[in-house]
């Protein structure tokens, strides 16, 4: 959709004493499929926010085709969340909401004050959010609250809100990590379609090292706070991840209970 | 807890542990025990608990007797005072007789249900609309959050009463002096009891909307709203039938409804007009009361199965 570049310079954000996310600096090309990889704790959450704009960082500066993203406020800060969708690893769905309006939720940033409060969308607003919900075979749920479908319908139902943003870069904070293998591998799937038929920019949390070589173009590697890796999945071998968790590490990401793999992954 | 207790062997130490605790507890219990009895008797005292009284015996003669068991006797008094006479050969007559301003009374019963009704309107519109400011979790800033929590604290902690007296110096005596009162003590009220629905809510919904570009208001509508709506139903219907029993009295200083008849029984002393204001004022409370509750379950079921 959109051909810009996402820097990170420096970036950093300190909790207190502990830096979560420290000295980061990244350029993300448009188009790549982005898997960022790190145990609890890392910064990858963080630094996923950071570049929304849920949390302001403490130093350093994100940039979005020239534009500093660091320095927008209200309207424009808005618009950019809008622009960088996220998706949540809890789905953060209106549970009391049908599935529909959670999509539509998507479009909140280009209503004013009045037609949100009384949530009058626009059929041409419907018809996106309807075909977004096509495109993740959702449909004849669209009537359904969201708080009554399955984890995996919820995910999806949170990507077509996200899809409806018309969103420039897409986020995803662990987003098949509450699923069964199953709907890991559908959610992980709608990704990677979105990815390559939109073209447009996705940058996924992961904690398993399986579903981040299957789907990622890159995968950068976190561990407090810094990138200890960046590289193609080819690159991070074992003997990598080895080098930079430790063996206890290792096996760590490869047994972590959930991941795209269906079968159990048995460990080398 | 302690690394001394690395010496002894695990289960000597819990024993120990557990003496300690129990002790402990025994203590607090007593020391609270004996805080709690020493206010009692206080407050006992100051109210006149033990106060002594001098009563008049049947053969004439004055005697000191302790207050209470000289008083119960009078509510007797009291309320055979307020039974009217219904004799069987007559008793439509009398039962007419003993409601003979129904007309005037129906009026004004009519009059309190719409006071309650009023004002339960204006202040669930207020309390609303100050519950998510006044509530912790999703005031904008510490600001906006100090000043509804204290406007919602000044408008429930004056008594509705007190600010009828107010309000009927303002807007001369009549209903309109009663539903402002009872609006602005129920927004207090209300306000305070939704925004401890809103802080209990989950907050994941409105991250959701948030990250999606929601504005606060958004937040608000989308992420809150849904979630706390049956809770807020429940809470205005069982404020309504407090209202209701407000609005009954409030009349007694003037500010309109069933009240100003109880004031007037009162000072003429017509004592068989109040067991019948207060019959009328039973019956409807018992009926409002009973059809809210009705709503206020089949609200939280649904709520429930949601």
């Amino acid at each position: 959709m959109s051909q810009h570049a996402l820097t990170l310079s420096g970036l950093t954000k300190t909790f207190g004493d502990t830096n979560a996310v420290h000295n980061v600096s990244l350029e993300i090309e448009p188009g790549q499929f982005v898997g960022v990889i790190g145990r609890s704790g890392a910064g990858k959450s963080t630094l996923l926010r950071l570049l929304n704009r849920l949390i302001d960082p403490s130093d350093g500066s994100v940039s979005f085709g020239g534009q500093e993203i660091t320095a927008l406020r209200g309207r424009a800060l808005r618009q950019w969340r809008a622009d960088c969708a996220m998706i949540f690893q809890q789905f953060n769905l209106v549970d009391r909401l049908d599935v529909l309006t959670n999509v539509l939720i998507g479009r909140l940033a280009h209503h004013g004050f009045l037609s949100s409060m009384t949530m009058n969308f626009s059929d041409v607003e419907r018809t996106m959010a309807i075909q977004a919900l096509d495109r993740l075979d959702l449909v004849p749920q669209a009537l359904q609250r969201a708080g009554t479908l399955s984890g995996g319908q919820q995910q999806r139902v949170a990507i077509a809100k996200a899809l409806v943003q018309q969103p420039r870069i897409m986020l995803a904070d662990e987003p098949i990590a509450s699923l069964d293998p199953a709907n890991a591998t559908k959610v992980m799937d709608a990704l990677a379609a979105i990815n390559s038929e939109d073209g447009l920019t996705v940058l996924v949390n992961l904690h398993t090292l399986d579903t981040a070589r299957a789907y990622c173009d890159r995968i950068i590697a976190m561990r407090a706070g810094r990138v200890m890796f960046d590289g193609t999945a080819a690159q991070l071998t074992d003997g990598v991840v080895r080098d930079i968790y430790g063996t206890e590490g290792l096996m760590e990401f490869n047994e972590a209970v959930t991941s795209t793999a269906a079968r159990p992954h048995v460990t080398a | 807890m302690t690394l001394t207790a690395d010496t002894l062997p695990p289960i000597a130490a819990f024993d120990r542990d557990f003496a300690l605790q129990r002790r402990r507890a025994r203590i607090g219990w007593a020391v609270g025990s004996m805080l709690f009895f020493a206010a009692f008797l206080l407050s006992a005292q100051l109210s006149d608990f033990f106060k002594v009284t001098q009563v008049t015996l049947p053969d004439g003669t004055r005697a000191d007797r302790w207050i209470v068991p000289a008083g119960i006797p009078r509510l007797g008094e009291y309320v055979a005072k307020t039974i009217p006479t219904l004799r069987l050969d007559s008793f439509w007559a009398d039962f007419g007789e003993w409601f003979w301003r129904w007309k005037i009374w129906l009026r004004l019963l009519v009059e309190t249900v719409l006071i309650a009704f009023m004002a339960t309107s204006l202040g669930v519109i207020g309390g609303f609309a100050l519950s998510f400011p006044a509530a912790r979790n999703l005031a904008p800033n510490t600001w906006v959050l100090w000043f509804s929590r204290r406007y919602l604290e000044i408008a429930r902690t004056v008594p509705d009463l007190v600010w009828a007296l107010i309000f009927v110096f303002c807007f001369s005596v009549g209903p309109l002096a009663g539903v402002l009162a009872i609006a602005v003590h129920a927004t207090g009220a209300l306000g305070k009891l939704y925004s401890e629905v809103n802080e209990n809510i989950d907050m994941r919904p409105l991250e959701g909307v948030k990250a999606a570009g929601g504005s606060w208001f958004d937040q608000i509508r989308y992420g809150a709203v849904p979630q706390v709506l049956p809770n807020i139903i429940s809470y205005t219907l069982l404020r309504f039938e407090i209202n209701v029993r407000s609005s009954s009295i409030i009349g007694y200083v003037g500010a309109g409804g069933l009240g100003q008849e109880f004031r007037e029984a009162m000072s003429l002393q017509e004592y068989t007009d109040l067991s019948a204001l207060f019959l009328i004022i039973f019956l409807t409370v018992i009926a409002i009361d009973y059809g809210s509750e009705k709503l206020r379950h089949r609200i939280i079921d649904m709520g429930q199965s949601a």
